[in-house]
């Protein structure tokens, strides 16, 4: 029993780490990393509204008619999310308005709807709170590190820390919009190269 | 002319697609072919200016007279959510040919970020109701164009070499990516 929750625990950090593995909440991963704050500050948020969510969802699964859980799932994240937007507001102002309109948009974001669907629909509350909250770390890790890359060498510059010498000339192409998709796809061919070479099995479709 | 360079800046300048990065998992999901990436487009462009329409109505006359703007993001999804199934079920009855074009999908258009894009940035930039026809139509047209023309794209990719690894997810983000740079050109326009 124990294992069960140590291996989801732990599957959100590798096995299923989203956005790579799972190729789910793209546009977040995309639009919020120009730097390693905003991608952190974003994940941290997805985080909170997955792992409440699930634990929600799951205690209310044999309540919930099957016909219209969709709608219900929606209107439990939506609350969640409402409450993450004010919350932000108030003790990080500077960060909500930089993120804008992608917080309320977690609300749509595949990843938290999947896992209502594809986990706490079929679990207890507890294992799919440690389903949410692992998926939710893995995916604040992954933001985070595409965040530092594009950071990194398009801006010269780590959590707004100067990290390359002054020499170094910035590409700026990372930060701007085409340089989010060419991150993400080269990091999405990296981490296949490394499975191949492991002799893993593809679970990215 | 003011709503033209809105126009213009809608479809090309800010794509809400390659610029803004709203409604990619769609995008890479339906862009495999041309004929699912057209019905989805056409969906697209229905759906959102509708939901613009009914967002907005909610919008100024009940949530703002109100003071109610905390329930932004409850009423929208919910909104966006009833409409598509509205939508559905009309479409079903009056035309068939309409609905076995676009049916399929319809339902993946309530998690498509696009729509609740186009009704966020229509409430934050507090357009009036010609404005916010002109946007969100414009943003929809923008958002149907750069489907069609990646799985146009897409459709190529499939006959040719590409690295074991690259193979999938990532080519069609790189491809995207330098999609993503040509649109830059239309910078200097508006």
């Amino acid at each position: 029993m124990a294992n069960t929750y140590i291996d989801t625990l732990t599957a959100g950090l590798w096995k299923r780490i989203p956005p790579f593995r799972l190729v789910l909440g793209l546009c977040p991963a995309l639009a919020v990393t120009m730097s390693a704050e905003n991608g952190l500050g974003m994940g941290l948020a997805t985080a909170f509204v997955v792992t409440l969510s699930n634990g929600a969802i799951s205690a209310l699964r044999n309540v919930i008619p099957s016909k219209v859980r969709i709608a219900a799932y929606i209107v439990i994240i939506a609350t969640l999310v409402s409450i993450v937007e004010i919350l932000m507001k108030a003790f990080f102002f500077q960060l909500s308005q930089q993120l804008g309109i992608y917080i309320p948009l977690i609300v749509v974001n595949c990843i938290v709807l999947g896992r209502a669907e594809g986990f706490a629909a079929k679990n207890p509350p507890l294992l799919s709170m440690i389903d949410g909250f692992s998926i939710g770390i893995g995916y604040a890790l992954s933001l985070t590190l595409v965040g530092s890359l594009r950071e990194i060498f398009g801006a010269g510059t780590w959590f707004g820390i100067a990290v390359l010498p002054a020499s170094f000339e910035p590409m700026t192409f990372l930060v701007s919009a085409p340089g989010a998709f060419v991150t993400l796809g080269i990091l999405l061919a990296v981490q296949n190269l490394f499975s191949r070479w492991r002799g893993e099995k593809f679970i990215q479709g | 002319m003011d709503l033209f360079y809105l126009a213009i800046s809608a479809t090309f300048v800010n794509n809400i697609l390659l610029a803004q990065y709203l409604g990619n998992c769609p995008f890479l999901g339906v862009s495999k072919k041309l004929e699912t990436a057209l019905g989805m487009a056409v969906a697209v462009v229905f759906v959102t200016v509708m939901a613009a329409i009914f967002t907005w109505a909610v919008f100024t006359f009940v949530l703002v007279p109100y003071n109610l703007e905390f329930l932004q993001t409850l009423s929208f999804i919910l909104i966006i959510a009833s409409l598509v199934q509205l939508v559905e079920i009309i479409i079903k009855k009056q035309s068939r040919m309409l609905y076995n074009a676009l049916g399929v999908y319809l339902p993946l258009i309530t998690t498509n970020c696009a729509v609740m894009g186009v009704a966020l940035l229509v409430a934050k930039k507090e357009y009036n109701f010609l404005e916010m026809l002109v946007f969100s139509s414009t943003s929809a047209v923008g958002y149907g164009l750069a489907l069609i023309l990646f799985a146009g794209i897409r459709e190529r990719l499939v006959i040719s070499a590409v690295p074991k690894s690259l193979q999938g997810t990532s080519i069609a983000l790189i491809t995207a990516g330098i999609m993503a740079l040509a649109f830059i050109g239309f910078q200097g326009m508006a």
